[in-house]
């Protein structure tokens, strides 16, 4: 039976982070770079970094996508930036959905998590 | 009957999924239709009441499924203006196209080596032609649409050579509503001596179908878009056609003979109809098409009209809306569009939040995309006879407010 509306997905902060996003843009000097794209919807993420000691000095992203793919790309560069490569590679899903802070719908699950599969392949 | 926009709200009510989702707008009926209560009762009554394998039971309650099911294929071939053997049950159209595409190879000439599709199908109709293709060594060739988005007659007359051995091409677009010339195509394709293949998944809620007056050797479509069950399917094929072909599936039911060397094959329809087949879909497809009888084919084309003419002048409201359609006399009740810099996703995420269920992404057309430029795909609203203003209004008020809050 009905169920209501259910929250929105676009909350304040995440079209705000979508507007103006973080850590958006080309690193130059950057030592390791990943990009991931889901052809279903044409979203296209590059995560670059600047690694050293074994620790994510920078991180920014470029490309194109759907809103929830762009903020998962800024929340996830600003999480990044200072931890150990060791911790980043451990990163899970259920930590990336903790940041957006809103309930993800099923349907657009695969948008959240684009930008952490192209750090992890940079960081292979 | 005609019906107007009172009437399209009344019929709502033939239709239990709106009272189970108070609110919703549906308007992604070119996915899957809704179903009435009388196709959902006919399926349960005919599995409470007359349920038995139709596959030559010998006791009262078989003959009954098997009448059932006689009767079904019957409703199904008048509606499209068929002969009841000439209706292969399938699961959908993307079978009915599979079933084609594995078993048509022994019956192409030897001459002929090409197969001719368009740029707007949808993966069904185009898939199993490449794969076919890559296995026989064809050429597949795609006629190409125009700005306007329709199809490039001149291209396709291009294409259509003495080499074509079959052109298989939607009946109307599942992205841009077009309705392709499908009578003066097939006859083209006829005095090339090409198969001509329709794939009618897109059409057959919306069109007058009439298999002779197309002129088409074989045509498909699928149960769910036309208010029937999911799961069942129909390929229609000519008789002398279907008597020539092979089957595609082996095993019960489509046989005549079996020694422990070698089998003969049933008559058709049964011989393309191996293992116990979806009867009480069958049964509901068919009802789902009395039911449509009943409401009127001709009302229910020119409100589906209305309501395309309609949302067609309300989107273009919205500033810097882009709309990819051919225009209310060139297309059927539906409307692809992208709001600029908002991705489809997102444009249905949030129309999601206010209840109207749309389409967003490439709506399994991926090369067409490419040819819209549309990497991301398109937002595609697409009617049925239930819809109403309300809804259309609900759609683009909701469309203006994504706007404003993606500003």
């Amino acid at each position: 039976m009905e169920r209501g509306i259910p929250e929105s997905m676009y909350r304040k902060h995440i079209l705000e982070l979508y507007k103006n996003p973080s850590n958006f843009g080309i690193l130059k000097n950057a030592t390791c770079s990943g990009t991931e794209c889901n052809s279903v919807c044409g979203d296209e993420i590059t995560v670059q970094m600047i690694t050293k000691d074994g620790i994510v000095k920078d991180a920014k992203f470029s490309g194109s996508g759907c809103a929830l793919s762009l903020v998962a790309a800024s929340l996830l560069t600003s999480k990044i930036k200072g931890r150990k490569i060791e911790s980043i590679k451990n990163l899970n899903k259920e930590e990336i959905r903790k940041l957006f802070k809103t309930k993800i719908s099923s349907s657009r699950i695969k948008c959240m998590f684009l930008p952490l599969e192209a750090v992890k392949k940079a960081l292979k | 009957m005609k019906i107007d926009n009172k009437i399209a709200k009344a019929l709502k009510n033939d239709f239990p999924i709106f009272r189970n989702n108070l609110g919703l707008v549906y308007l992604d009926n070119a996915a899957t239709s809704q179903r009435p209560a009388s196709v959902l009762n006919a399926v349960k009554e005919f599995s409470e009441r007359d349920n038995a394998n139709v596959d030559r039971g010998v006791y009262s309650l078989a003959e009954r499924a098997m009448k059932k099911y006689s009767q079904a294929r019957k409703i199904i071939a008048n509606f499209i203006k068929a002969e009841p053997e000439e209706i292969i049950f399938t699961r959908n159209t993307t079978e009915s196209l599979n079933l084609l595409a594995y078993t048509i190879p022994s019956i192409i000439p030897k001459n002929k080596n090409e197969i001719l599709i368009t740029e707007m199908e949808h993966h069904s109709n185009l898939v199993p032609w490449q794969q076919l293709a890559k296995r026989q060594g064809f050429k597949l060739k795609f006629a190409k649409i125009k700005p306007d988005f329709t199809l490039d007659m001149e291209n396709l007359r291009e294409n259509l050579t003495d080499k074509t051995a079959i052109i298989s091409l939607a009946h109307v677009s599942n992205v841009l509503g077009t309705i392709n010339p499908v009578k003066e195509i097939a006859d083209l394709a006829k005095s090339k001596g090409a198969i001509v293949i329709i794939d009618a998944a897109q059409s057959i809620q919306h069109a007058d179908i009439n298999v002779k007056e197309i002129g088409c050797d074989f045509l498909a479509f699928s149960g769910h878009k036309v208010l029937g069950p999911s799961g069942i399917g129909v390929l229609f094929g000519k008789k002398e056609l279907l008597e020539k072909l092979p089957p595609f599936n082996f095993g019960g039911g489509m046989i005549s003979k079996v020694t422990k060397e070698d089998s003969k094959w049933a008559e058709i329809p049964e011989k393309f109809e191996a293992g116990t087949q979806d009867v009480a879909g069958a049964i509901g497809l068919a009802e789902a098409l009395n039911y449509l009888k009943k409401v009127g084919l001709e009302g229910i084309k020119e409100w589906e009209n209305y309501l395309l003419k309609y949302a067609l002048r309300r989107l273009k409201e919205i500033p810097g809306i882009k709309i990819f359609s051919p225009g209310e006399e060139k297309s059927i009740s539906l409307v692809s569009f992208n709001l600029p810099g908002i991705h489809p996703h997102d444009v249905a995420g949030l129309l999601n939040e206010k209840k109207i269920a749309i389409r967003a992404g490439h709506c399994c057309a991926m090369p067409l995309m490419e040819i819209l430029k549309a990497s991301g795909g398109v937002c595609r609203a697409s009617f049925s006879l239930y819809n109403t203003l309300e809804d259309i209004d609900l759609l683009v008020d909701i469309l203006k407010e994504i706007q404003e809050k993606f500003k």
